[in-house]
């Protein structure tokens, strides 16, 4: 239990039979992930995986997939992200973003052109918001909830964010074991949320240091907020910042 | 007046909830007082509760309270109100109403809401609408959407949830 997805069609005519039959394909996708790949389920594939009762050659093909691209992303971020720390097997850091960057490939392999989908703070936008502008995605203050720290303008992107104040310090430096010291939020944007969404997790574990990490591999850029209120972000990032945002009282 | 046609035109939108069980654990309706509330089981990952068959209540009693009408839509979703259950995240407690008609959501208001700590009502008032967008898509806001998860925004989505199990009920 914990994430609200919202699907939001902007297409002149969002209702189409093949959008709207997509919008519930997508849907029935993301039950069918969390059905596989929750933790917090004993029955899930993942968790017989991690107690031993299935082999990885036994399980699905999007198990077997979602494995693969988190041995990748291990490897890319020097052990930064592991699916193994904590001494039980949870592939979460990667498999929302997937799951989702594929829910809107369904939307848009049936013809929508204009959505976005948020879940539980990781976002995929796709076209505009309304023509000739563009979607506005505030990140939100890591410390004062009702605050954003950010606001970035966005057309095709997928933006994911990693910190420690979603549950606490549930972020734990597979390195140390210990929570990453440095950052309050780390947020990374870039052509996929499967990556994303892992790259987050990895870049917030690194600290600062995760900045050039991210500036260092293509297509993808990092906003960091330091524990010492610094927001600081890669060059790329800085033509989707909004900049004229009048700060909350 | 041609320019709001326009953007009314281009507004239609779809919003749809659901939740997923990635990264958080199942949290526990913060206790509630009345006779006809329902607790969570601790075997189910999302908060279960039984509608009341209550008469058309005030909207703002703690438990969760529907006013269904009888004939359900295709998605499932009984028009009314329905109040969802109170979560108290480090902020303090949130509780929502949601209104369902033709089988999609009109509208989400926001009945509790943390203001009791260092943060004055004003900030609040201005992120609740912000939060609501989640829910409730909208043309006119200036952010579309919040990314970064947050306890509001996670007792917020539990209180959603509650309020759409009572319409499916």
């Amino acid at each position: 239990m914990g994430t609200t997805v919202t699907i939001d069609v902007r297409d002149p005519h969002p209702m189409q039979p093949a959008v709207e039959a997509a919008i519930e394909t997508a849907i029935a996708w993301l039950h069918q992930v969390d059905a596989t790949f929750s933790t917090y389920r004993d029955g899930s594939e993942v968790s017989r995986l991690g107690r031993g009762e299935l082999l990885e050659s036994e399980c699905s093909p999007e198990v077997r997939e979602v494995l693969g691209l988190c041995a990748e992303v291990e490897r890319r971020s020097g052990g930064c992200f592991d699916i193994h720390c904590g001494g039980r097997l949870d592939p979460s850091g990667l498999v929302k973003g997937w799951s989702v960057q594929r829910a809107a490939e369904l939307l848009r392999a049936a013809g929508a052109r204009r959505f976005f989908i948020g879940a539980g703070g990781d976002i995929v936008t796709r076209g505009e918001a309304a023509p000739g502008q563009r979607w506005r995605v505030g990140i939100r203050h890591p410390e004062i909830a009702d605050r954003v720290a950010a606001v970035l303008e966005t057309g095709d992107l997928a933006i994911a964010t990693s910190g420690a104040y979603e549950r606490g310090e549930h972020i734990l430096d597979p390195r140390t074991g210990r929570a990453p010291e440095g950052l309050l939020s780390m947020t990374v944007v870039g052509p996929s949320l499967t990556y994303a969404d892992a790259f987050a997790t990895a870049a917030f574990v690194m600290g600062e240091q995760g900045l050039p990490w991210v500036a260092g591999i293509d297509g993808y850029e990092g906003l960091a907020i330091t524990r010492d209120r610094r927001t600081v972000w890669t060059s790329g990032m800085a033509t989707l910042l909004v900049r004229d945002i009048a700060p909350a009282m | 007046m041609p320019i709001r046609a326009a953007v009314t035109l281009a507004a239609t939108a779809i919003g749809t909830v659901l939740l997923f069980s990635f990264r958080t654990p199942p949290a526990a309706p913060i206790a509630t007082l009345a006779p006809s509330s329902t607790s969570s089981s601790s075997s189910t990952p999302s908060p279960t509760a039984t509608p009341s068959a209550a008469p058309p209540s005030g909207g703002a009693s703690p438990t969760p309270t529907a006013t269904p009408t009888p004939t359900p839509a295709a998605s499932g979703l009984k028009s009314g109100s329905f109040t969802g259950q109170t979560y108290a995240n480090p902020y303090g407690n949130v509780q929502v109403q949601v209104v369902i008609s033709g089988g999609k959501i009109t509208d989400v208001k926001t009945i509790q809401y943390p203001n009791g700590h260092q943060q004055s009502v004003f900030i609040n008032s201005q992120a609740l609408p912000l939060l609501r967008e989640e829910v409730l898509q909208t043309q006119s806001a200036k952010i579309n959407i919040i990314g970064g998860a947050t306890f509001t925004s996670e007792g917020y989505a539990q209180s959603v949830q509650s309020a759409l199990d009572l319409a499916r009920a």
